[in-house]
């Protein structure tokens, strides 16, 4: 075969295969969006399930997820933006710094039913949370741990030098550098790893399943110590285990629908900040 | 206030930050570290407890041939036809009245005993409270431990069966493996095809577009893509399929697929493009094609980030819960086939902690099922860790 042929016939698979890739994942997206929008109203945003839910809103579930994406990152943030700072700017380069990498790297690749697991063992029933937002934020924060160190520690790594050696040159120590150099300069990227992380947390099942989501609430959370309902727990629950399984689709579609939105929105708003950044550095 | 006092202060308060920078420093490590002691704790209990039940007893009549049962011939016998005759509780309330059995049951061992010496092929299953004691004609059956063996070997997962639960991993073992593998199957030559398409066929201007939008979809939640599965795939293999269910090993490997598709392109594209712009110019000059130069040049020069995509596309399927809990139809059994049900690791844990009582034999099990993912993942994340470090071009010296 003529190797001009065979580069026609190469590239012609390659193009169907890469528009059938993004056509399949935006087809999902379609779907749900096309099956959802009918379902959202203000009343379906702002109301209790009602009729073994199979009617009425999701606001519970969307207090339950802001509650806990408010607690997770509570957790997470402080945390992995010092660690963050610990690991660029007060380490070295030794063998401590390789072995806190690799489990920061392994950390984000443990599947997040062991987080579950974990948040269950430790926070449930060791350190007596009970089933609780507490407990919920705990495992959630250690989930997206990895998100916020990671986006901070790039965020540091990008500052030049001059900025370090200028504050050191005039007399500041090194963590008035840090506070007052170093942190307003990374500031934007933190919030960057932030949004994504509220991303993350607002659409993970698996953790929240043991240690924070109620099946059917619908109160409002009073305390840390209260169960709430979760977006992403509750469209699981609606669509597997309701009373009534097609009554209750429109219900499905809608959360799944606001979820998606809430979710990309994040990380649209996520890409949107790293892209103006990046315009601001050129 | 002194300026020294005030330097004292400051002093102490960078020492307290920068001792407080170090310990987070080590949070991901301790975080590691706890979820390996608490998972391996709970879980390693399930090897202390007893096969039978927690709190009941097996008996059978002194001259009985029985020595010991495992958990399989428990089932065997309470479960179907044999030659022994199996006796729970219940049986003894169909025989006597609550009179008979006394205030708070206190006739009732003795009255247990009378049944188990009339009859030498009873095997009674009964509270070890119950059991009755001094009698010559019944003998209490030796209770033995979960061995490692039963649990990693055993080929039946029946876990809230009585009188003898079955913990045998192979059915998830493989179920998680099976739809794992399939669906790299299925993603790896889409996910290929369309890094290829992005990295070097697509324009500028369309790369900008699907990048972020390919990106963007890694994003959706899981539990997401399994209520699509649920919606549409499940129902189209059905009808398609002419199967009696649309919840399949099939429809699992799809769903993983789909979900590891994002994670693919965008690691083996950043691979691609990363090859040395030299090393492409040079085999253009030498008169090959394009074509020629991805599959001689570009692949073997990015074949550890492919790699390195695959294996994570692995990883985030093997860990997959919520949409493999949602489409797979959640069968304990051997895989055999893509058309059939099957279970996963994650699957299990999801469906069973919430019934599981803390502590219990089958808790336990669920957290040793843990473990072994815990274990996999790390292995696949090592993996992906060690493959991206390798460059086929740094090996040869270029």
């Amino acid at each position: 075969m003529n190797k001009r042929t065979s580069q026609r016939i190469a590239f012609g698979i390659f193009r169907i295969l890469g528009i059938s890739v993004v056509g399949i994942l935006v087809g999902i997206l379609g779907f749900i969006v096309y099956h959802g929008v009918g379902a959202v109203s203000w009343e379906f945003l702002t109301t209790a399930p009602s009729d073994g839910m199979t009617a009425g809103g999701i606001f519970p579930a969307i207090v339950g997820t802001l509650c806990l994406v408010a607690g997770s990152l509570t957790i997470a943030v402080p945390l992995g933006v010092m660690s963050a700072i610990y690991t660029t700017e007060y380490a070295g380069n030794g063998r401590v710094i390789r072995l806190i990498r690799i489990m920061t790297n392994n950390l984000s690749g443990i599947p997040s039913i062991i987080f579950g697991l974990f948040g269950m063992a430790l926070f449930v029933n060791r350190l007596g949370f009970g089933d609780s937002i507490l407990a919920g934020s705990c495992t959630l924060g250690l989930l997206v741990l990895p998100v916020v160190i990671r986006t901070t520690e790039e965020a540091l790594k990008a500052i030049p030098d001059a900025f370090r050696t200028g504050s050191l040159a005039l007399g500041a120590t090194r963590l008035q550098t840090v506070g007052r150099i170093l942190l307003p300069a990374a500031f934007p990227n933190i919030i960057t790893g932030l949004i994504l992380s509220v991303g993350r947390v607002a659409g993970e099942t698996a953790p929240i399943l043991f240690t924070v989501a109620a099946y059917f609430l619908p109160r409002l959370p009073e305390s840390v110590f209260d169960q709430v309902m979760a977006l992403p727990y509750h469209l699981y629950v609606i669509v597997t285990s309701g009373t009534d399984l097609e009554a209750a689709r429109p219900v499905a579609y809608g959360t799944a629908l606001v979820l998606i939105v809430l979710v990309l929105f994040m990380n649209l708003l996520a890409s949107f900040f790293r892209k103006i950044l990046d315009a601001k550095k050129g | 206030m002194k300026p020294d006092l005030l330097r004292c202060k400051r002093k102490g308060f960078r020492l307290f930050a920068e001792a407080l920078f170090t310990l987070s420093g080590t949070v991901t490590t301790v975080v590691i570290l706890l979820i390996i002691l608490f998972l391996f704790k709970e879980g390693a209990g399930l090897f202390r407890s007893n096969e039978v039940e927690k709190g009941y007893s097996l008996c059978v009549h002194a001259s009985s041939p029985v020595e010991r049962l495992s958990p399989a011939q428990i089932k065997q016998i309470f479960d179907y036809e044999t030659e022994w005759i199996p006796f729970r509780l219940e049986d003894l309330f169909d025989r006597y009245s609550e009179e008979e059995l006394g205030k708070d049951y206190a006739l009732l061992p003795g009255k247990l005993g009378e049944e188990i010496t009339k009859e030498p092929k009873l095997v009674a299953f009964v509270p070890t409270q119950y059991v009755p004691t001094g009698l010559p004609t019944v003998r209490v059956l030796p209770g033995s431990r979960i061995g490692w063996l039963r649990f990693f070997g055993g080929k039946e997962w029946m876990p809230t069966a009585t009188p003898a639960p079955l913990f045998g991993v192979l059915p998830l073992l493989l179920g998680t493996l099976w739809v794992s593998l399939f669906a790299i199957l299925i993603a790896l030559p889409l996910g290929l095809g369309a890094t290829v398409y992005l990295s070097e066929l697509a324009g500028e201007k369309m790369r900008r577009l699907l990048k972020p939008a390919i990106e963007l979809l890694a994003g959706i939640p899981s539990v997401v893509y399994g209520f699509f599965g649920l919606v549409v795939l499940v129902p189209f293999l059905q009808r398609t399929g002419g199967l009696p269910v649309g919840e399949t090993a099939l429809a699992g490997s799809l769903i993983l697929a789909i979900m590891a598709l994002p994670t693919i392109i965008t690691v083996a594209e950043d691979a691609m493009r990363n090859t040395p712009k030299a090393l492409r110019e040079a085999s253009l000059a030498l008169g090959a094609t394009r074509w020629q130069t991805i599959y001689r040049v570009v692949f073997p020069a990015s074949v550890s980030g492919i790699s390195a995509a695959i294996v994570l596309g692995i990883g985030r399927a093997v860990g997959e819960t919520m949409a493999v809990l949602m489409v797979t139809g959640n069968a304990a059994v051997m895989p055999s086939s893509l058309l059939e049900p099957v279970r996963t690791i994650p699957a299990t844990i999801a469906a069973e902690l919430g019934e599981a009582p803390a502590g219990g034999a089958h808790y336990q099990a669920l957290f040793m099922l843990g473990c072994i993912l815990f274990l996999i993942t790390l292995l696949i994340s090592t993996a992906a860790e060690i493959i991206s470090g390798k460059s086929f071009y740094n090996k040869k010296g270029i």
